[in-house]
């Protein structure tokens, strides 16, 4: 009897837990030879330079790839850093200036390393600020941000800084539509969107030998929502794809009320034929207020230009400037392969990738092949413009880049994988694993017509446990695969800085020897610059106080000075005069509401102190830069408002 | 009628004691693992609450237009604490009556209920993966999200996983202890009947 008990018992346990096996998951293994593909040994060099966006930060960073290793933290474009004085001096002021007045911050998504045949030239890298519409242009001999340009009748700087394949445009699509015009037609009811609200796309042009860049005009587009864009190249040159969501042109919980159309549009700009529409004078001047702010590097300062107008286009008169794509589902991605034949669209709620021929979009428009139009703008014919679809690719499709091999790599941010397909028979070949909800993701040179296939790095939005923790905020992380072979290997996480979107890479090779290496002393034109300790000195006007000083290994001159009052405006105008690699000076004094300066050799910079107090202040270099950099420091004495100290300055004199 | 033995008797009164358990322990749990929760996400159903990561799984589901789950979900909370506390006090009502039909009748209820729970999870795992909202973000066509109802299954980017806890696992020892009960004295009625 007792046996049948157990037996019994037994059986039923048995059955319990005969359904209780776990099926294994997905296991990434990694192979022993991972850590030896992205070993740089000590004083040897990356073979990629890979230029990062910061997102929240409003910055950018610089990592070398394979090792991930981080040479440049911030980069700093849209928001100050007090570290080196971006935006606190009174140089760098300007570069943060906008319609609104000095932003302090701002939100830095994607990055466009500039190109010439559609080939990386990596003279300068793009970013955008997407909260108050700019696109910044920083030099890569430098690793400066030398000129901002806002975006005026933009909203959410999104859908930007693509660029065309001689980087003759950046294009700046607005992601929140907005009403504009004059003050009338901006103060509108949000439940008019439909009637009132412009979705812009801004060209703007950059000086093919310097950069300069310039709004070259604006498309009033429908008031959609504008996420992402690619410039065709080569074939496709001359057009751009821009991604669009809320073509259901929803105002309110766009979460639910922009998720209900099975295909949203990916728009298709002839941007050649716009050029010949403003060539005949068919554009109109349009009343915008911008800021165009630009870094002079002889005077090594900034100036702020308010403009006043912008040229519109009307592609609803203007016609076969606009023609839209269907593309299932809210797409977000839109990614031009390095030949320019295939257009794809990575829907982000859709089931499948759509891939669009270039060639058969030119054919559906020649026959009118049209399903229907927007405001006078065609809709092409799905079918008739698709190359095919690749079909149960993931989960929550997102970006693709392109290893140049006839191979796409798309990200699927739900299903946090990276999936590699061929273009031309859209076949799943391999997926991988990411950790965890991979976002963007980049190939050196991916979204390129030269695409380095070696190397993929995903940018995840989670980071979880992959590292040692740090309380409720993570470092963001990134993971390095190898891609070179038929599967995809994963080799490397590294953590980020600030929170990747998009990023460039590029071989290293392309700028190491371009890189300056200090600023001639004689070529600095700042109108404050003391360019040897003879011309060291202080000077009042009114309750201004300008200190000429120089800083070299290791003195600051003037190190004494006396006759400050309190209430005085005092401008500590610091020139490094070193003229070698390397030895920048720090400048820093008790008290200030600035920040502290760095000044890279053969630089003048200026740093604004309001003394609040009677007392002597001390102020030193912050960069360690010789043996006696300790001693590399001063007082500054500070009188009452009124008194007669007589303005006194020396260095090295004993009474 | 007759007698239980005076072990069954005992095991009665102890497997109604045991069922006490429900009140403060979890009956059921229900998991689930993506690559990006590897720690998996777990709900706990109690016999009056839920707990656990809820608000997280509405979340994550309502992407696909699942249904909120909270505790107005189920009216099953309000009733089920005097459903236990009758079956409870039946079983100690029949240690003491110790007859064999009061052994019968408080299997049969408990037998009852672990079917009628499991008939009951059944058919709100159909509802809660079939019935989706119309206008969610996420659809994919020709595709429920119906959980298993016990063991594992794969949803989309999700494992997910069903079953007892500690609770329900009581419970089914109070069934299997009970079943053993019945059969020994279901036995010795059949040797009975033959010696009769």
């Amino acid at each position: 009897m007792k046996t049948r008990l157990w037996l019994l018992a037994g059986a039923t346990l048995a059955m319990a837990l005969a359904t209780g096996c776990k099926p294994k998951g997905a296991q990434s293994a990694l192979s022993g030879d991972a850590a030896s593909k992205v070993y740089v040994a000590p004083g040897q060099h990356d073979e990629f330079y890979n230029i990062v966006s910061g997102g929240f930060n409003g910055q950018m960073s610089v990592v070398g790839l394979p090792s991930g290793r981080v040479f440049k933290a911030i980069l700093p474009v849209f928001s100050v850093h007090p570290e080196n004085g971006w935006g606190f001096s009174e140089e760098t002021k300007p570069m943060l200036n906008t319609s609104h007045g000095f932003v302090p911050w701002d939100d830095l998504h994607h990055i466009a390393i500039s190109t010439t045949n559609a080939e990386h030239d990596a003279r300068w890298a793009f970013g955008n600020a997407n909260n108050t519409p700019r696109i910044a242009r920083v030099d890569l001999t430098t690793f400066k941000t030398v000129e901002i340009i806002e975006i005026p009748n933009s909203g959410g700087n999104h859908s930007s800084p693509f660029i065309t394949e001689n980087t003759e445009y950046v294009v700046a699509g607005t992601r929140f539509s907005v009403p504009t015009g004059d003050d009338a037609s901006r103060d509108v009811p949000i439940d008019t969107y439909k009637e009132n609200f412009k979705g812009t796309i801004s060209f703007i042009s950059v000086d093919k030998d310097h950069g300069d860049m310039e709004i070259a005009f604006q498309l009033e587009a429908p008031p959609f929502n504008f996420d992402l864009a690619r410039a065709g190249k080569k074939k496709s040159h001359g057009w751009f794809f821009f991604s669009t969501y809320n073509t259901e042109m929803a105002h309110t919980l766009l979460e639910v009320n922009a998720s209900q159309k099975d295909k949203d549009f990916i728009m298709a700009v002839n941007w050649k034929k716009a050029e010949e529409y403003i060539k005949q004078g068919k554009g109109k001047k349009v009343k915008a207020k911008y800021a165009h702010n630009k870094w002079d590097e002889d005077t090594h300062m900034a100036t702020s230009v308010i403009k006043e107008e912008v040229l519109s286009l009307d592609p609803r008169e203007l016609k076969d400037i606009i023609y839209f794509i269907p593309c299932p589902k809210s797409p977000h991605g839109t990614d031009t392969d390095p030949t320019g034949e295939y257009i794809v669209g990575s829907g982000k709620l859709a089931a499948i990738i759509p891939v669009f021929s270039f060639t058969k979009m030119l054919q559906a428009i020649e026959n009118q092949d049209f399903e229907g139009s927007v405001d006078g703008m065609p809709v092409l014919r799905y079918e008739s413009v698709l190359h095919g679809e690749v079909e149960k690719p993931g989960l929550g499709p997102l970006h693709t880049e392109f290893d140049g091999r006839g191979n796409a790599y798309t990200s699927f941010f739900v299903s946090s994988e990276v999936v590699k397909w061929n273009i031309e028979t859209l076949q799943v070949l391999d997926r991988v694993p990411t950790f965890y909800s991979v976002g963007h993701l980049m190939i050196p040179g991916g979204p390129t017509g030269k695409p380095h296939g070696k190397y993929l790095v995903a940018y995840n939005k989670i980071s979880k446990d992959r590292y040692l923790p740090t309380g409720p905020e993570l470092a963001h992380t990134a993971q390095l695969y190898d891609i070179s072979g038929d599967k995809m290997q994963l080799l490397l996480d590294f953590p980020t800085v600030g929170e990747p979107h998009y990023a460039e890479a590029f071989p290293a090779s392309l700028i190491k020897d371009k890189q300056v290496k200090f600023f001639p002393l004689e070529k600095n034109k700042h109108p404050r610059a003391a360019k040897g300790i003879n011309d060291a000195r202080v000077e009042r006007d009114g309750n201004k106080v300008h200190i000429y000083m120089t800083t070299i290994r290791s003195n600051f001159r003037p190190d004494n000075i006396e006759g400050i009052r309190v209430g005085d405006e005092v401008y500590f105008h610091v020139t490094n005069l070193e003229q070698d690699w390397d030895v920048p000076h720090g400048f820093a004094v008790k008290g200030a509401n600035t920040a502290e300066l760095l000044v890279m050799p053969g630089e003048t910079a200026t740093l604004r102190w309001d003394p609040d107090r009677v007392g002597v202040f001390p102020f030193y270099c912050t960069d360690f830069c010789s043996a006696l950099h300790q001693e590399m420091q001063g007082y500054i004495r500070v009188s009452p408002a009124g008194s007669n100290v007589p303005l006194k300055y020396s260095t090295g004199l004993t009474e | 009628m007759k007698n239980v033995s005076s072990v069954n008797r005992i095991l009665i009164a102890v497997c109604s004691l045991l069922m006490i358990s429900a009140y403060f322990t979890p009956l059921w749990q229900i998991s689930l693992w993506a690559p990006q929760y590897p720690e998996g996400l777990n709900m706990k159903i109690w016999i009056d609450r839920l707990s656990g990561d809820v608000d997280i799984i509405n979340g994550v589901n309502h992407y696909i237009g699942m249904k909120h789950i909270g505790v107005e979900m189920f009216p099953e909370f309000t009733y089920l604490i005097y459903v236990f506390g009758f079956i409870i006090g039946f079983g100690i009502l029949a240690a003491i009556i110790g007859k064999r039909w009061s052994l019968y009748t408080f299997f049969s209820m408990i037998a009852i209920l672990g079917l009628g729970v499991l008939v009951d999870m059944y058919l709100w795992g159909y509802d809660y993966g079939h019935n989706l909202d119309p206008t969610a973000a996420i659809k994919v066509p020709g595709m429920a999200y119906q959980p298993p109802l016990i063991g594992y299954k794969e949803l989309l980017n999700f494992l997910a996983y069903s079953g007892p806890d500690t609770g329900g696992w009581i419970l089914a020892l109070v069934g299997t202890v009970l079943l053993y009960a019945v059969i020994t004295e279901v036995m010795k009625s059949k040797k009975e009947k033959v010696l009769a």
